[in-house]
């Protein structure tokens, strides 16, 4: 593959056909004003200098490659090793980008932040660099989302943020985003929006990236350490995408296989899934062209996964491009498979995933046959402790 | 000449404003739409605005995001909204307009759309997010045919606003807000203003005004200093609160009416 195919996006945001502005003329300006901002800043060394000292005195950054020889002998795997991003201040990978672009709002004069949040890890690490920088922070958030992940309104309100809820619609994140960019448009000259995943319009996913890419950047630099060799494999779940493509992006030009697990749901065939690679076709959403997922006539499809993180009905742009130009596989697995992954985690090494996480193990688990003498690396991009009510639920339900 | 330039030009030749009229198709159903249609033109609306409704209507208040959300419980879908021009095109010949999100005509497929629209009457299409970046191939393909209104809004700067309008066809749709459609009680102290610099660049293409314009003195006040005022949540709140049958349709026409009295005073007699 030549360098250049990767070497997206274009000036217009656009990942092959993917991505793209989709949006109101109003918010055109504050979109150019970002854009400007972050090509600037990007390669500003006082602000990459100030951002990689938040990351590693706040954040905890690196965050460690860990072999796990006990999930290796289980699943008679040569070698696995977890990309711990579980260990980063507030428990996701999701910290990366919200200091990343707090830091921005800050340079750009913005003194009010907005975010959207589904499972509310994103509107937790919104809220965590708000209180840090001193800014106003208020998030979105739908009410079915509320009512589920009560713990994470609570954090968010420790931390000084005022959350919001969404009644529209299907009143999950989808509708949180809708609610997000309709206060962005209205209060566009004091607030900064943080979107929390590489989707939207142009210059979001490819900034998003930019600061996951931090993910990819040490792991290369761990696993060459530790190997002398990179792995074979690179496993990540995708929901938007951004843990996925923060471990991919630094690897994208080199000889090994990049493998996306979306949330299958109760299964592709019964319809309630979160999986628009797998199952869905291009379309526009929330700012950009991407896989959707969608009804005959364009209306936007309601997600399902027991994975809040996921429970998406779209992707990143630059993930529908890497599908579509084969650079990376896009596989699927079940709420069931996801949750197996993750009482085995538990049980074998002692790690509690985040069931987003547990997609990406499941997914090795899945291929494991083909995997058995390969180094594999799995991105574990968030803790599991937020999901304990939902999995006590479960089991209470079972009738364990 | 389309039905909406022919319109433009009769409302300059007797120096009148324009009346703009909003309403979401299929709410409450699209057999009421029809006779909705009607009414709005028998109240003196020149041009009608036909919401197509979408799942996720991100530049809409609630009272649009209501009315989108009822009709697509109908199972409302741009391909029965066509069928619904066709109905309407039967009685009428009011200029219309469809108002859609981007995806249910993406998923319908662009040339397609061109084609099934131009067939069925309808005379423009605004999309509300496909900026002017986007719009290519929508505008390569309705070149002639169907007219793609451009949208502007307060934060498009000068030189975005010529290129806008270079490119765009119909009329200019001027967002007076910055902000969602919706009724508002005060609209911006500066619009007045910002309206006369842009009917400036806007030069040939008639300039139309609209979100959050909901009374007859808000529309006076925009008329004079616009080719048109669009209104819509304030027609369509009186949908859902009155329905789409007769005590709806006399609330409407009467509300129109109204707006049409209040925009008349503002015209210009025929001078010289």
């Amino acid at each position: 593959m030549s360098t250049e195919i990767f070497a997206v996006p274009d000036d217009r945001g656009y990942f092959g056909v993917f991505g793209g502005r989709f949006v109101p003329e109003t918010l055109i300006a504050a979109l150019d004003e970002l854009n400007s901002a972050w090509e600037r800043f990007r390669h500003d060394a006082d602000f990459q200098e100030e951002l990689e000292g938040w990351l590693k005195d706040y954040c905890g950054r690196p965050t460690p490659l860990y072999r796990a020889r006990k999930l290796e002998a289980e699943l008679d795997i040569k070698e696995i090793y977890l990309k711990r991003e579980d260990l980063a201040h507030t428990g996701a990978h999701k910290i990366n980008n919200t200091i990343g672009q707090a830091l921005l709002a800050c340079r750009m004069g913005k003194r009010r932040l907005i975010a959207e949040t589904g499972a509310g890890q994103h509107g937790v690490a919104t809220a965590t660099a708000a209180a840090l920088f001193g800014l106003d922070c208020e998030v979105y958030m739908g009410e079915k989302d509320i009512e589920r992940q009560a713990m994470n309104v609570y954090r968010m309100e420790l931390l000084g943020a005022k959350v919001i809820p969404v009644s529209s619609g299907s009143r999950t994140l989808k509708d949180a985003t809708n609610e997000a960019i309709r206060d962005w448009v209205t209060n566009v000259g004091d607030t900064h929006y943080i979107i929390g995943s590489v989707v939207g319009p142009h210059p979001y996913p490819a900034m998003v990236r930019d600061f996951q890419r931090v993910i990819g950047v040490e792991t290369r630099r761990q696993i060459l350490a530790i190997n002398d060799l990179l792995p074979d494999v690179i496993f990540a779940c995708v929901g938007g995408g951004s843990n996925a493509i923060g471990i991919f992006h630094p690897f994208l030009e080199d000889d090994l296989q990049l493998v996306g697990v979306e949330a299958a749901g109760t299964g592709i065939a019964s319809g309630a899934h979160s999986a628009p690679l797998s199952a869905g076709r291009p379309g526009v959403l929330h700012g950009s062209m991407s896989y959707l997922l969608q009804t005959e006539d364009g209306q936007i499809k309601e997600a399902h996964s027991i994975s809040a993180g996921l429970d998406y009905p779209g992707v990143g742009p630059e993930h529908s491009f890497l599908k579509d130009t084969g650079r990376a596989q896009y596989i699927s697995v079940t709420d069931a498979e996801a949750l197996e992954a993750l009482r085995l985690l538990c049980r074998v090494e002692g790690i509690i995933p985040a069931l987003e996480s547990a997609h990406a193990l499941a997914g090795v688990m899945l291929e494991a046959e083909r995997l058995r003498d390969k180094v594999v690396v799995i991105n574990l991009s968030g803790r599991g402790d937020k999901d304990v009510a939902t999995l006590a639920n479960l089991e209470a339900g079972e009738g364990k | 000449m389309s039905r909406l330039e022919k319109k433009f030009k009769q409302l300059q030749d007797s120096g009148r404003k324009g009346l703009i009229t909003f309403i979401t198709a299929g709410d409450p159903d699209l057999e009421a739409t029809c006779a909705l249609v009607e009414t709005l033109a028998a109240a003196g609306a020149d041009v009608v605005e036909l919401g197509v409704p979408f799942s996720d209507p991100l530049a809409d208040g609630p009272t649009i995001q209501k009315a989108s959300g009822r009709a697509l419980k109908q199972g409302v879908t741009l391909k029965k909204i066509l069928e619904t021009v066709i109905e309407i095109r039967r009685r009428s010949d009011i200029p219309l307009v469809l108002m859609s999100y981007y995806n249910p005509i993406f998923s319908y497929n662009l040339e397609r759309f061109v084609a099934d629209a131009v067939s069925a009457g309808v005379d423009g299409v605004i999309v509300p997010d496909l900026p002017l970046e986007e719009s290519l191939p929508l505008r390569n393909l309705a070149a002639g045919r169907l007219a793609v209104v451009p949208l502007a809004a307060p934060t498009t700067a000068e030189a975005r606003l010529q290129e806008i309008v270079a490119a765009g066809s119909g009329f200019l749709y001027y967002v007076t807000v910055t902000g969602i459609t919706g009724a508002r009680s005060d609209l911006p102290p500066e619009l007045t203003a910002t309206l006369d610099r842009v009917k400036k660049i806007a030069a040939d293409l008639p300039l139309a005004a609209g979100f959050g314009i909901s009374t007859p003195e808000q529309a006076r006040l925009v008329g004079k200093h616009s080719d048109a005022v669009i209104v819509g949540s304030a027609l369509v709140e009186i949908i859902s609160r009155s329905g789409g049958g007769a005590a709806g349709r006399r609330e409407l026409f009467d509300f129109v009416e109204s707006l049409r009295r209040s925009l008349d005073a503002v015209a210009i007699p025929c001078v010289s």
